[in-house]
C-alpha cells in the first residue's frame, strides 16, 4: 500500500513520518514513532487509554488516522511534564495513589488536564462526567477522582495568592 | 532466622510499615514510561494474527493455509499440527490456544500467522480457507446438564457420582462439602426459604488486553516478554506445549495492565511462540478487545439453588446450596471454590454444599478475584436477607449471632484460626452509614464475604550495594502496588528508609521458582519471603560485624539498621550500620545477599462486610449507587492507600457485575457484546465515592500479620446490592445483572 508523507506537531516537536492510509493516530505515536505511553485499550474509542490533545480537543488516538495529524498540535501523556517538573495532576496522582496498575493512567491524566483547562473549579459530578469516556478496572474511580479535585483546588490556590500580593505592591 | 509461625512475635512498631510511600513504579506510570505487553519491539519482529472460529461448536474438517502462506511479508503460518505431544497436565491449555479437530467456541483459535507488517497479517488471514461441519452447541448451564444437550465431549464421564456413569455428559464433575444433619436441622427452623439464582458470565476486563513479544532461535532457546501475572507458570506451561527444556525458555514480566486473575493462564504465548519457531524471527501477538472477551477467561455463568433454615431469634439451623457452574468449553469451573465459600460466614451445625462442574460451547473460564465465591455468596447472602426481613430482623445483628469466629469449624472442613469478620460486622453496626435515613425507592444492603487466601511457591533474593542501599528481586508480577509494600516490608526489617529499596520483578531465570499473582498471595507471601531474606542478610551483616570487632556472632544484635553488641560483656563497639558494612563487604568476605526460598504457608483468611444504599427509578428501572462502605479485615495494612485501593476496585467490579456486566450469547451461540461499548463496565459517573474501612486483625501466620486483601472485596457486592435493590424495589431480585429491562420485569413494569 502507497504511504503518505504527514508534517506534524507532538508536543511542540516538529515530526514528521510517513503511514499508511488507514492507520490510526495510535498506530502512528506507538508503532512508528515508539511513543508508547497511549495506550489501546479497545481500538473503539470505549476506554479512553489512547486519549491524546489535537489542537485543543481530547481525542481518542485510536478513533483518529494518521493521516489526519497534518498540520495539527499534537500533545500526548510524553509530554505532559515539563521537563523534570511535573504537572499538578501527575504529583496527585502519585500522592492520591490514584494508580494501580497504571494503564489507564496516561489517559486520565490528559483527559483530565483538558478538563481543568476549561474548569478550574469543577464539581465531583463534573469531574465524573468528563472522565466517563475512561476506563479504570483497578480503583473504582474514588481516588482518581479525588486526585483530579485536590489538583483543582491547589491549582487555584496560587492565583489567589498571587492577588492580594499584587494589591500590596499597588498600595505602597 | 526464618519466621515460624506461632513462635514470632508480631512486631507492633512500625516505623515504615503502615505508612503512605510513593510507589517505585509511580513516576514511570504517570509519564508514559512504563513497559507494558505491547509495548515491547525487537529488531526484525514480526506481526503475529490469529484466526478464530465464526462458530460455538464445529468439527474442523480441513484447513488450507496454503494461500495465506503465499501472502508477500508471511513468514509462518501455523494450526495445531503445529503442537506437538505434551503432558497430560497441558492438553486442555494445548486445545484452548489452537483448536484440534473442533472449535468448541466463538473465538476459538483455529490458525495463526506472523508477517512483517499487521496489514500482511490480516490479508493472510483471510485467506485461510477453514472446512467447518457446524455442529448443535449449547451456551446456558441448565440447559448443558440436560440429557438431552449436545455433547461437547464424547470422552467426559461425570466423576464424583456414587455410579460410574455410562454415557458422556457436560457434567465433569460433582462436588459435595459440609458438616452435620442438615433435614434435623431445617426441621428445627422457625422460617425456611428456598430460591434459585441465575448469575451470567462477566469478564475480568482489565484495560490492557493480552499481548506478547516470543522470540525463539534455532538453538532451542527462547525468551517471552508478556504481561502476565506469573511468568514462572508462562514458562512451565510453553516450553511444555514446545517441547523445550524449561531453562532454555526466559521468561520476562513486563507491566501489567490488570489481570484479576485473567492473567494466570496462557493464550497468546504459545502460539508466538511456535510461530517465531517457524519463522525464526521474534513475533509480536496482541489480542484486539473483541478477541479478549470473546477469547480470554470470563468467569462462569451460574445456576444456584440456596435452601436456608431460620429461628425466630435469628438463629440459623441449617444451610444447604447447590451450585451449577458452567466453566466454558473444558472442565475446572471454580465450582468447588464457590461450593466451599459459600457458608464461610456461619458457624453452622448442619450445612451441605454441592457443586456441579458443567462445560459449555463458551471460553474456558478464568479466575476473576475469588474465582467461585461472589456468586455463591450473592445466593448465600440474599436468602439470609429474606429471612431478617420476614422476620424482622436486624440484618447485621442476625449476621453476629451466626458469624464464624475464632476456632469456628468452617463449612468446608477446616477449622478458623483467628479472624475478622466480626470486627468488620461491628465496624459496620457502629458506622454513620448503617444509620442514615433512606428516601423514597431507596435501600440498604448488607452482606458479608469470605475469602481463603493463598500462600505458596515463592522466592525472593535481596542483594546489599555497597553504598548501602538494597535491590530487591522478587519473582511474583505486581499488579496492584505491591512493590511498595513489599519493599517497604524488607526496608522496615532492614531499620533502612523505604526509598532506600528497590523492589523489582525479576525474570525467570534470576529467582527460583515463584507462583503465580493469584489467591491474594503477595503482599503476603513476598512480603514473608522478602522479611525473611531480610533477616537472612542481616544474619550475614552480623557476621561481618562480629569479625569486625573480634566478638562471637551471638554477641551481635541487629537494631535500627545496625549492628550493634548486644550486651556490654561484648565489648564497647561503636554500632555498624547496614552502609558500614556494606562498605566493607568487599574486604570481609564479600558480596551480602540475603535470600527465601519457602513454600509459605499460613496465609490466613479474609473477611468482609459491605454496606449500600441504592436507588431505584421505577420508571425506567435504572439501579443508582448512592454510597457505599467496605469493612474489611487486612491483618495489617502495609501501604493503606493501597489496601484501600484494593477495596474500592474489588466493590466496583462487583457493583459492574451486579448492575451492567453480562455475557450476551446469540441463538447462534456467538458473543454478542464483544466490546466495551455493550459489555459496560462501571465509569466515574456511575458510582459514589467508596469508602473504605480498614479493620486490623492481624493473620498469626505472617510476621507483621498481613492478611491478603486483594480478592475479598468482591465477594459480597453482588448480594450487598441485589439486598439493597430488593428493598427499594420491594421485591426479591434473583438473577443478575440487575438491568434495567430486569429490574422493571421484577417490578411486573414490563
Amino acid at each position: 500500500m502507497f504511504q503518505i508523507q504527514i508534517s506534524t506537531s507532538i508536543n511542540g516537536d516538529d515530526t514528521e513520518f510517513s503511514c499508511e492510509p488507514d492507520e490510526t493516530l495510535l498506530d502512528v505515536l506507538r508503532d512508528r514513532l515508539g511513543m508508547t505511553g497511549s495506550k489501546e485499550g479497545c481500538g473503539t474509542g470505549d476506554c479512553g487509554a489512547c486519549s491524546v490533545v489535537v489542537d485543543g480537543r481530547l481525542v481518542c488516538a485510536c478513533l483518529m488516522l494518521g493521516a489526519e495529524a497534518q498540520g495539527r498540535e499534537i500533545e500526548t501523556i510524553e509530554g505532559m511534564a515539563d521537563g523534570t517538573e511535573l504537572h499538578p495532576l501527575q504529583q496527585k496522582f502519585l500522592d492520591h495513589a490514584a494508580l494501580q496498575c497504571g494503564v489507564c493512567t496516561p489517559g486520565f491524566l490528559v483527559a483530565a488536564k483538558s478538563l481543568l483547562e476549561r474548569n478550574d473549579n469543577p464539581t465531583e459530578e463534573e469531574v465524573r462526567y468528563w472522565l466517563a469516556g475512561n476506563l479504570c478496572r483497578c480503583t473504582g474511580y474514588d481516588k482518581i477522582v479525588r486526585a483530579v479535585l485536590d489538583t483543582a483546588k491547589d491549582m487555584r490556590k496560587p492565583a489567589k495568592a498571587k492577588k492580594p500580593a499584587a494589591r500590596k505592591r499597588v498600595k505602597a | 532466622m526464618n519466621f515460624q509461625p506461632g513462635k514470632d512475635t508480631l512486631k507492633r512498631e512500625f516505623k515504615t510499615v503502615g505508612t503512605r510511600t510513593p510507589r517505585p513504579d509511580g513516576l514511570d506510570k504517570i509519564t508514559g514510561r512504563a513497559q507494558f505487553g505491547a509495548d515491547m519491539t525487537a529488531p526484525g519482529m514480526l506481526w503475529g494474527l490469529i484466526l478464530r472460529s465464526p462458530h460455538a461448536h464445529a468439527r474442523i474438517k480441513s484447513i488450507d493455509t496454503s494461500k495465506a502462506e503465499a501472502v508477500n511479508g508471511v513468514h509462518a503460518v501455523v494450526t495445531s499440527a503445529d503442537f506437538g505431544p505434551c503432558p497430560d497436565d497441558v492438553l486442555d491449555v494445548r486445545e484452548n490456544v489452537m483448536a484440534r479437530g473442533k472449535a468448541l467456541y466463538d473465538g476459538h483459535a483455529v490458525a495463526a500467522v506472523a508477517a512483517t507488517s499487521r496489514a500482511a497479517a490480516k490479508q493472510a488471514l483471510k485467506l485461510i480457507k477453514v472446512d467447518y461441519q457446524v455442529l448443535p452447541h449449547v451456551t446456558d448451564v441448565d440447559e448443558a446438564m440436560k440429557p438431552s444437550a449436545p455433547i461437547i465431549n464424547s470422552k467426559l464421564f461425570t466423576k464424583g457420582l456414587e455410579k460410574t456413569p455410562r454415557k458422556p455428559s457436560n457434567v465433569a464433575e460433582r462436588f459435595e462439602f459440609g458438616h452435620g444433619d442438615v433435614e434435623a436441622g431445617f426441621e428445627q427452623a422457625d422460617l425456611v426459604v428456598e430460591r434459585t439464582f441465575k448469575t451470567e458470565a462477566t469478564h475480568q476486563g482489565y484495560i490492557e488486553p493480552h499481548a506478547c513479544l516470543a522470540s525463539m532461535g534455532t538453538d532451542g532457546k527462547g525468551d517471552i516478554w508478556c504481561c502476565t501475572q506469573g511468568h514462572f507458570m508462562v514458562r512451565q506451561v510453553c516450553s511444555a506445549l514446545l517441547g523445550m527444556d524449561a531453562s532454555a525458555l526466559r521468561v520476562t514480566a513486563s507491566e501489567i495492565g490488570g489481570g484479576f486473575g485473567g492473567k494466570t493462564t496462557v493464550f497468546i504465548e504459545p502460539v508466538a511462540l511456535a510461530l517465531s519457531l517457524k519463522a525464526n524471527r521474534p513475533v509480536k501477538v496482541v489480542m484486539s478487545r473483541a478477541e479478549v472477551l470473546r477469547a480470554s477467561g470470563p468467569t462462569s455463568s451460574t445456576s444456584i439453588d440456596v435452601k436456608i433454615g431460620m429461628k425466630k431469634d435469628g438463629t440459623i439451623t441449617a444451610g444447604d446450596a447447590t451450585l451449577r457452574y458452567q466453566g466454558g468449553a473444558f472442565p475446572g469451573s471454580a465450582v468447588p471454590y464457590g461450593a466451599m465459600a459459600a457458608f464461610a460466614c456461619y458457624d453452622l451445625k448442619a450445612v451441605r454444599a454441592v457443586g456441579y462442574d458443567v462445560i459449555a460451547n463458551r471460553p474456558k473460564q478464568a479466575a476473576y478475584r475469588a474465582p467461585g465465591a461472589p456468586m455463591a455468596a450473592y445466593a448465600v447472602e440474599s436468602v439470609v436477607d429474606e429471612l431478617c426481613r420476614e422476620l424482622k430482623l436486624d440484618p447485621l445483628e442476625v449476621r453476629l449471632k451466626n458469624a464464624s469466629s475464632d476456632g469456628s469449624k468452617a463449612s468446608y472442613g477446616p477449622n478458623f484460626d483467628v479472624i475478622g469478620l466480626r470486627a468488620t460486622l461491628e465496624a459496620a453496626k457502629t458506622h454513620p452509614h448503617y444509620r442514615a435515613k433512606l428516601g423514597r425507592n431507596q435501600g440498604r444492603g448488607v452482606a458479608c464475604g469470605f475469602w481463603f487466601n493463598f500462600g505458596g511457591e515463592t522466592s525472593v533474593s535481596l542483594n546489599v550495594s555497597a553504598d548501602g542501599t538494597v535491590g530487591l528481586s522478587v519473582g511474583t508480577p505486581d499488579i496492584g502496588g505491591s512493590r511498595a509494600s513489599i519493599g517497604n516490608m524488607a526496608a522496615e526489617e532492614l531499620g533502612i528508609p523505604h526509598d532506600k529499596v528497590r523492589c523489582i520483578i525479576a525474570d525467570t531465570a534470576s529467582l527460583g521458582y515463584n507462583d503465580v499473582t493469584d489467591g491474594s498471595r503477595v503482599t503476603f507471601a513476598s512480603g514473608l519471603a522478602a522479611i525473611n531474606a531480610a533477616r537472612d542478610a542481616i544474619g550475614k551483616m552480623c557476621e561481618r560485624a562480629a569479625g569486625l570487632w573480634g566478638i562471637p556472632v551471638d554477641a551481635v544484635t541487629w537494631e535500627d539498621g545496625a549492628a550493634r553488641p548486644s550486651s556490654p560483656n561484648a565489648g564497647k563497639h561503636e554500632p555498624l550500620t547496614l552502609a558500614d558494612i556494606a562498605a566493607q563487604a568487599g574486604a570481609t568476605g564479600g558480596p551480602i545477599s540475603g535470600h527465601c526460598e519457602i513454600n509459605a504457608e499460613g496465609a490466613g483468611v479474609s473477611f468482609a462486610t459491605h454496606l449500600v444504599d441504592t436507588e431505584v427509578d421505577p420508571d425506567t428501572g435504572h439501579v443508582k449507587v448512592l454510597r457505599y462502605t467496605v469493612f474489611q479485615d487486612a491483618g495489617k495494612a502495609i501501604h493503606p492507600s493501597y489496601v484501600e485501593g484494593q477495596f474500592q476496585g474489588g466493590a466496583v467490579q462487583g457493583i459492574g457485575w451486579a448492575l451492567n456486566e453480562e455475557y450476551i450469547y446469540g441463538e447462534d451461540g456467538r458473543l454478542q457484546n464483544p466490546g466495551f461499548l455493550d459489555y459496560r463496565i462501571p465509569v466515574a459517573s456511575d458510582l459514589p465515592m467508596i469508602d473504605a474501612v480498614i479493620v486490623e486483625v492481624p493473620n498469626p501466620g505472617h510476621p507483621y500479620g498481613v492478611r491478603g486483601v486483594g480478592e475479598t472485596s468482591i465477594v459480597p457486592p453482588l448480594a450487598a446490592i441485589s439486598n439493597s435493590v430488593s428493598g427499594a424495589a420491594g421485591v426479591r431480585m434473583t438473577e443478575l445483572p440487575m438491568s434495567p429491562p430486569r429490574v422493571l420485569k421484577a417490578l411486573g413494569r414490563i
